[in-house]
């Protein structure tokens, strides 16, 4: 009790250096916490990219690739799926819902996807938020579009603009005998659904009439619009990939070995939340690097705090004899010494783990706003008590090092400093 | 062959530093029970090493030197801790106090420290402290920060800690070196007083001999240690 009221007013007597060395070390908890935390909310985040969804099918192929070119817009399918096919998982008795999607054109380097009304209905997003239309409606006629947020705010467009779409990614062929309208612009959604374009299944076989061989119609083969919108119904050949939604997740598995072993036609389905964790699996490793340097943040700290008592010391050799004169033994100074840097440590988690709180209470709707990143308030979970403990625990530790020094000065020095 | 009414006796003590000369050598010295001795000898001569064995911060060798009965060569670094913290109050020549702590707390340390002193009070720790600064004349000190008093305030704030329950043996280093004659002489009254109160012994080390006479015996240290050059 009497070394910790001495290490209390001791502490309080040098305020300037205990208040900084308490920062410095708050500082790097706050940073060490706060990663934990950013690196958590990352991973639910992306883990979250599509939510609601029990399959994604494809062509056969790679998983990964698969969940990259129909989640994320990146690459390219192998082969695409048959009109057939799907409408034939479409109607399986086990699954409730599919959302198709047509990929392969582009505008001005944002991906043009065909779909149908399922999309605006069924897509889900983190935590099993819906898509939902800032501005006008859904795309229904085939020279629809509607615009996701990031689009809309890039290029600028508003509801009513005709943009043309493009052959292929960022090629230089465009569709441009058939412009599209501009009917709707969904919310954001921090997703790859912001990043991409979306037209009707129909649209998109449209502006594909005269293409057939993939090069652009010849002088005089051009479909006109008029001619695609006085057709009784449009064609759909095919699809690239969909989205499905079963009965009930029971039928998850079964319906993922049976679309993967399908005779027919060569396909791969993918659970999303399973991929997903894989894929940050692979390429979150780049947060174990941020976790390494808010470990060495965290050991400057404690050095610093080594030093500025290390530091002190001799200033203190005259208080180490009045304390041995008055009885104290050098156990109780190693203690006090090694106490002060303890409740330092202890202080400067403390600090951290509020400024954590508080930075979260205060940017949490900005970084949920502008990077989509939800990051819970939450308890300290085990991870960050166990950094928080050892910080706490490594400021004791170091706190042993000036002590043992005073121990040998107070032994040597005895009841007069020599200097 | 113990002399009941020996507060300090030394026999055959020597002392050196590691592997290093005697830097002490006393055949024999007593200093008994409520006694006033001036202890002198110019720098060099072991009056550090001395004080340093006598309060059992040094190790005796055993037998050699008796410390309120006990041989304090025989006993261990704690015990000589405590032996120190319970029976001996000692004032430095000056910076006697803790910058951290105020006027009062100064005080209070030696029985904050130690239980057995504690015990020795006759009531609250608050209520001695303020009984010994009101005999030192420092009682409206007592919430005073110490670094904000004189060097001869601070000298009484010393001596105030060292009686505070009245230990049997006061060892005071060049207490009165920092102040000017007629504050050591204001200094020592109040100190003999304190003393006389309680019934200490008082050994008091100075190189000053025109404060001998006020003391029942002078003591030489040259004189009895065969080691000084």
């Amino acid at each position: 009790m009497l070394i910790l009221n001495l290490a209390r007013q001791s502490l309080t007597n040098r305020i300037l250096t205990t208040s900084l060395t308490a920062l410095s070390i708050a500082f790097s908890v706050a940073l060490l916490v706060g990663v934990e935390n950013v690196r958590t909310g990352m991973r639910e985040s992306f883990s979250n990219t599509v939510s609601g969804t029990d399959l994604i099918v494809g062509s056969r192929g790679g998983t990964i690739q698969l969940l990259l070119y129909s989640v994320f817009g990146m690459g390219s399918p192998v082969a695409n799926i048959s009109y057939e096919t799907w409408k034939e998982w479409d109607e399986h008795s086990a699954v409730s819902w599919t959302i198709p999607y047509a990929l392969g054109d582009s505008h001005r380097g944002f991906r043009v996807i065909g779909t149908n009304e399922s999309f605006y209905e069924r897509y889900k997003y983190r935590g099993g938020q819906s898509l939902a239309l800032a501005e006008g409606r859904e795309a229904g006629g085939v020279f629809d579009v509607v615009l996701g947020a990031e689009v809309a705010a890039r290029l600028g467009y508003a509801l009513g603009e005709n943009i043309a779409v493009t052959h292929g990614m960022g090629g230089f062929m465009d569709h441009d005998q058939m412009p599209f309208e501009v009917v709707g612009i969904l919310d954001r959604t921090f997703t790859p659904v912001d990043r991409a374009i979306y037209v009707t299944l129909e649209g998109i076989s449209a502006i594909h009439m005269g293409w057939e061989t993939g090069a652009p119609p010849m002088m005089g083969e051009e479909v006109a619009p008029e001619e695609v919108l006085a057709m009784e119904e449009i064609p759909v050949t095919q699809i690239t990939s969909f989205f499905l939604g079963a009965e009930s997740r029971a039928f998850t598995l079964q319906l993922q070995r049976d679309i993967s072993t399908n005779e027919e036609e060569p396909l791969t389905a993918v659970i999303p939340g399973v991929a997903l964790a894989e894929m940050w699996r692979g390429i979150g490793y780049a947060e174990d690097g941020l976790r390494v340097i808010s470990g060495f943040v965290v050991l400057v700290g404690i050095l610093g705090m080594l030093v500025s008592i290390y530091t002190s010391l001799d200033a203190r050799r005259r208080e180490m004899a009045i304390l041995r004169a008055l009885g104290a033994g050098p156990r109780r100074i190693v203690s006090l010494l090694v106490l002060e840097a303890g409740l330092l440590s202890a202080i400067g988690a403390f600090l951290g783990v509020l400024f954590v709180y508080g930075g979260l209470t205060v940017l949490q709707p900005w970084l949920e706003g502008r990077f989509g990143l939800q990051i819970p308030i939450q308890m300290l979970d085990t991870t960050q008590m166990i950094y928080v403990g050892a910080v706490v625990v490594l400021g004791f530790v170091a706190g042993l090092v000036p002590a043992i020094k005073a121990y040998r000065t107070a032994l040597h020095d005895g009841l007069s400093v020599r200097v | 062959m113990t002399d009941d009414t020996a507060c300090i006796r030394a026999t055959a003590l020597t002392f050196s530093y590691g592997k290093g000369p005697n830097v002490l050598d006393i055949p024999e010295m007593t200093i008994r029970s409520g006694e006033r001795v001036f202890l002198h000898g110019p720098s060099g001569s072991g009056k550090t090493t001395l004080l340093g064995l006598v309060a059992g911060v040094l190790k005796p060798t055993p037998g050699s030197l008796e410390v309120l009965g006990k041989d304090v060569g025989a006993l261990s670094s704690p015990a000589r801790d405590r032996l120190r913290a319970s029976h001996i109050g000692y004032v430095f020549q000056m910076f006697n106090l803790i910058p951290y702590l105020n006027v009062r707390d100064n005080i209070a340390l030696p029985v904050r420290i130690n239980a057995d002193r504690r015990r020795r009070l006759d009531g609250p720790v608050d209520e001695a402290v303020t009984e010994a600064a009101a005999h030192l004349g420092i009682e409206h000190l007592l919430t005073e920060k110490v670094t904000r008093l004189s060097v001869g305030q601070q000298q009484r704030v010393a001596a105030a800690r060292a009686i505070l329950g009245s230990p049997e043996l006061i060892i005071a280093d060049e207490p009165t070196s920092a102040l000017d004659a007629d504050r050591r002489h204001a200094f020592l009254e109040l100190l003999f007083k304190n003393v006389e109160q309680s019934g200490s012994t008082l050994l008091f080390v100075s190189h000053d001999m025109g404060l001998a006479d006020q003391f029942d015996r002078p003591l030489s240290l040259p004189e009895l240690n065969r080691a000084s050059a």
